[in-house]
């Protein structure tokens, strides 16, 4: 693959407080090329969220945005304010929200609402926008769209809102889509819907995407790639696949194995398996591994300094010094297992 | 099939119809509490108080009947729209209001538009600078008005811009002895009603402020201003179509409920700068116990605000597509 459509290089979230600052996002770096959906996974908290709101320099005072390099399609828009930045966002880089239900204006049409992205950087006639708007609304699989252009939010349901949200991102055609836990607020059918609309609407037409959450099933079905963040920071970057087959960091490992439904013992479910004790607090970050308290591979070498990423086959990374302890202790249990 | 707006229509009508007979009954039985009668004052001030007298005027007035005969008659008159007689200016209550009415519907309709305007104009910039110094200045500025007594607003307006600096008239509707007729008569009229709208105005002009203030920023901090910020739109249009579209809807409530408060604040206005409208009238008519026409005018401020109310209620519909006339 060529260039990456998106390249972040040591990108952090700072908020300034009394007694210091309060690092939310630390030192992150990573690619999506053309066509690719990351998932960035973790619990909540750990910064994903910033991450994607960091992308789109929406991070409110006292959070301040710094790093390396932010780079899209190749220009570095790291720092970019006022009217630069306002014509990169909802254009080259659009965002899908959480919470459709409120995501939309309830005192506007939607599709008022999808025409006013469009003629925020195009210029183009109202009428022509309105065209878009409704062939828009036809491609997140609106039904009768030339009639529900006309509709307010609140006649639509909360999937048919977050259709629109995407439609709305897709009114400019961006290089790259942010979703930031687009179906966590959804019923689980109406999930797989828009998930597969965003998955389809990558196919035809090379879109990036940033997929945020925190749903490993999620992550499994609709991902290329893999970023796991604990504490802000990246803690492993695989592809799906080899992160599900095998997972490296301890965390990794913890977080699907705390996926419920998956453990049957002789047609029996176990209880369900989880990470002893809490994230730390941003206050309170430990110099060392951010998991050293919570991991059970921990030695004092992760006490003392960060663990560096080191490199895994062919594009991934893991941050321990622990993953061969980690993996013989899996085929351990994997021994154990098929006794 | 009735189509919803004249069903909408319909039933505020009626709605009207039985809370302006509620006050109109309340008001009668309220007033006859009070002490003295219209008889008493004009036999005081006529100075010839016997009691064969005050009889002879009671008996005119139709205030020597039982109070169920003197209320039954008062409902059949006010169902056939007869307000009564004003014996006190001798001419018909109905007539009287239809005089003083438009003054008192211009000087209120110019000091709500005039606080609503801008105080929401002052809102709006004050919250998209909050916590800066146009915003201090701004919220300063209402919280001074706010405060400043409503009759004190008056005279030093009068002082400043008709005394010392000699700009509007000091006080009435019109400059009688000039005899203007048309645009010139406007003009006239507009310069007498500067100094009593703004008195009248501008503590309601600080309550828009400090309300499209905080509405603002609170409108300011829902989600889909962020999605808003997200799609790439100007400054100003996040502001204007999506913050403040948003932020109109308390502003809007609060206006139905200072109708009322404003038409009182013009009784007030309308004695301190001689307007002739409605509210001097009332005041007139209270302390000369002429119940017909004080009934009459409470019972029009009543239908003023019913009205109001009623067209707000219209105006959501129109601001906010989620709440359907019903």
């Amino acid at each position: 693959m060529g260039e990456p459509v998106l390249s972040v290089d040591g990108l952090s979230v700072r908020f300034d407080r009394k007694g210091g600052a309060l690092t939310a996002v630390d030192g992150l770096s990573f690619d999506i090329s053309a066509g690719e959906t990351l998932a960035i996974v973790g619990e909540s908290g750990c910064g994903k969220s910033l991450t994607a709101l960091a992308l789109l320099g929406l991070v409110a005072a006292p959070g301040r945005i710094e790093g390396r390099s932010v780079k899209l399609q190749g220009r570095d828009i790291l720092g970019l304010e006022g009217e630069a930045l306002r014509r990169l966002r909802g254009n080259r880089i659009a965002m899908i929200f959480q919470e459709p239900m409120t995501a939309l204006n309830p005192v506007l049409t939607i599709g008022e609402q999808i025409i006013e992205a469009i003629t925020a950087h195009e210029d183009i006639s109202h009428q022509k926008a309105r065209d878009r708007a409704v062939s828009l609304l036809d491609r997140v699989r609106i039904a009768d769209p030339r009639r529900r252009v006309n509709d307010y939010p609140h006649h639509l349901s909360g999937g048919m809102r977050q259709r629109v949200m995407i439609a709305i991102a897709l009114a400019c055609n961006p290089a790259l889509l942010v979703a930031d836990e687009p179906t966590t607020a959804l019923d689980v059918t109406i999930q797989s819907q828009i998930l597969e609309l965003l998955d389809q609407i990558k196919r035809e037409s090379g879109t990036a995407i940033l997929l945020i959450t925190h749903d490993l099933g999620v992550v499994s079905e609709y991902s290329d790639r893999v970023l796991v963040m604990y504490a802000g920071r990246k803690v492993e970057e695989r592809t799906t696949r080899d992160l599900l087959k095998s997972p490296l960091h301890p965390y990794t490992r913890g977080l699907i194995a705390a996926r419920p439904g998956r453990h049957h013992v002789n047609g029996l479910r176990t209880r369900l398996s989880e990470i002893p004790g809490m994230v730390p607090s941003l206050a309170e970050m430990p110099h060392g591994c951010g998991f050293a308290a919570r991991c059970s591979f921990v030695v004092d070498a992760c006490r003392i300094a960060r663990p560096p990423l080191i490199p895994v086959g062919a594009d991934g990374a893991v941050a321990c010094l622990r993953i061969e302890e980690a993996r013989a202790s899996e085929h351990a249990a994997a021994r154990c297992d098929a006794y | 099939m009735i189509p919803v707006s004249v069903r909408f229509f319909g039933r505020r009508a009626l709605q009207l119809v039985i809370v302006v007979l509620g006050i109109a009954i309340t008001n009668f039985f309220l007033l006859r509490l009070a002490p003295g009668d219209a008889a008493q004052v004009l036999a005081g001030e006529a100075g010839s108080a016997t009691p064969e007298y005050l009889a002879a005027l009671r008996k005119q007035f139709g205030l020597d009947q039982p109070l169920p005969v003197q209320f039954a008659l008062y409902l059949r008159n006010l169902l056939s729209l007869n307000l009564g007689f004003s014996f006190r200016q001798g001419l018909p209550v109905l007539e009287l209001i239809a005089q003083r009415l438009p003054a008192t519907l211009l000087l209120m309709g110019t000091s709500i538009t005039f606080a609503l305007l801008v105080g929401s104009a002052m809102g709006v910039a004050a919250a998209r600078r909050a916590g800066r110094a146009t915003d201090t200045v701004i919220s300063s500025i209402a919280l001074l008005f706010y405060a400043t007594p409503v009759f004190w607003t008056g005279i030093m307006l009068i002082v400043v811009f008709s005394v010392w600096l000699d700009w509007l008239p000091v006080g009435g509707m019109t400059s009688i002895e000039r005899g203007y007729t048309g645009l010139a008569y406007l003009k006239d009229v507009a310069a007498h009603l500067v100094i009593p709208a703004t008195t009248l105005g501008l503590f309601f002009l600080a309550v828009y402020t400090r309300l499209m203030r905080a509405a603002m920023i609170d409108v300011q901090q829902q989600d889909f201003v962020r999605t808003a910020v997200a799609k790439g739109l100007r400054p100003g249009r996040i502001a204007y179509r999506h913050v403040v579209r948003n932020a109109l809807l308390p502003v809007l409530t609060m206006l139905g409920v200072q109708v009322g408060a404003v038409l009182g604040g013009a009784v007030l206005v309308e004695t301190v700068f001689s307007w002739p409208g409605l509210g001097r009238l009332a005041f007139e008519a209270l302390f000369q116990r002429d119940l017909n026409l004080l009934l009459g005018i409470l019972l029009c401020s009543s239908v003023v605000v019913v009205l109001a109310n009623a067209a707000i209620d219209f105006l959501y519909t129109v601001l906010d597509p989620r709440i359907e006339l019903s």
